[in-house]
């Protein structure tokens, strides 16, 4: 009984954490999402767009799920299960590269710049 | 099921990434800290990170694929206010509302596992009024884009398919948001009425209430600001 009690207060307890982390949390992801928007209105481009736009989403996924969601918490067990299938939505994006680029390539060849 | 112990000998068990072949081969359960709850709830957020990504991929596609011009989102969401142009204004504003809603929602999941019954429902309550507004700002966005014309076949702007990814992805992580709002209300109502503290058992199920719940509402809550994260960095900045 007595270790049964203990084991569901330890359930309970479960994510318990100091507020200040949310918080700091919180304020960094006021900042990116602050910063993705001077990348707009600044009107930068090329690759130096790309690779911010992409590199401040992935800091904001990255804190909402290690912190907000408390991955960085949970066992290696659950996070491989959870975060490496996504991963291989890359292989599909890869593929469909490929079948965009044919797509178009198809489309210029055979119905002109008008050919939607 | 429910109140099945969840195992405690933490230090004994192994660390790094050995104790992932340890978890997968060990009896009865793969995930030994996490409840069964929280587990399916991940889940169903798998599940549901394929369907925005078939829907961000189809998006691609038909962006990279067509031969005329992409509409320039960062005019076609701008807004005029006090006769300053301001590019991409409504959809700042509606990503700071989302990120707030969820720092607020992370408050209130450390407020639930502290008993603190007022400040976890005054919590959640404001989580659903910020999941409104955004949810108000994206139906002013929708009836503006309609008005001018916008359809999933055609538009004033550039290529076609921009109305069809447009309002897809929007549409369905609106639908999230609004879904999401219900569930908020429905827990802080819980809340609210100590059906956690008294594990008063819900409607629809003959499970106990408990405090996790707030949790794994709030999983559910941030992987839709999460969702918000790419479609902003990729449909909108792209």
């Amino acid at each position: 009984m007595a270790h049964a009690s203990t084991s569901a207060s330890i359930a309970e307890a479960g994510q318990q954490h100091p507020i200040r982390i949310y918080l700091l949390v919180w304020s960094w992801l006021f900042v990116l999402s602050f910063f993705s928007y001077l990348v707009d209105l600044f009107h930068l481009q090329g690759l130096l767009r790309w690779s911010l736009i992409l590199v401040f989403m992935m800091l904001k996924a990255g804190l909402i799920v290690a912190v907000f969601m408390h991955m960085r918490w949970e066992r290696l067990a659950l996070i491989y299960a959870i975060l490496i299938p996504p991963a291989l939505v890359l292989v599909f994006a890869a593929l469909m590269i490929v079948e965009a680029d044919h797509t178009l390539l198809t489309r210029q060849t055979f119905l002109g710049p008008e050919g939607g | 099921m429910d109140t099945a112990p969840l195992h405690d000998d933490t230090a004994t068990r192994p660390q790094g990434w050995r104790s992932v072949v340890a978890d997968w081969s060990s009896d009865q359960r793969s995930f030994k800290e996490a409840s069964w709850g929280k587990v399916m709830m991940w889940i169903f957020l798998l599940s549901d990170t394929f369907i925005f990504g078939c829907f961000l991929l189809s998006y691609m596609t038909v962006r990279m694929s067509t031969t005329m011009p992409w509409p320039n989102p960062s005019e076609v969401f701008a807004l005029e206010i006090g006769g300053a142009h301001l590019p991409l204004i409504l959809i700042a504003v509606m990503t700071f509302v989302l990120i707030s809603s969820s720092g607020t929602m992370a408050m209130a999941v450390n407020y639930a596992y502290r008993r603190d019954r007022r400040k976890t429902t005054a919590l959640v309550l404001l989580t659903a009024l910020f999941g409104a507004l955004f949810v108000g700002m994206q139906a002013f966005e929708w009836s503006k884009l309609i008005q001018e014309g916008v359809r999933p076949w055609e538009n004033p702007f550039g290529a076609a398919q921009f109305g069809a990814a447009f309002f897809t992805i929007t549409g369905f992580h609106g639908t999230h948001v609004t879904i999401g709002v219900v569930i908020l209300l429905v827990i802080a109502r819980k809340i609210w009425r100590r059906e956690f503290d008294n594990q008063q058992p819900g409607f629809l199920t003959g499970r106990k209430g408990r405090y996790e719940m707030v949790e794994i509402a709030g999983l559910y809550w941030h992987f839709v600001d999460l969702v918000w994260v790419f479609i902003f960095a990729l449909f909108y900045l792209w």
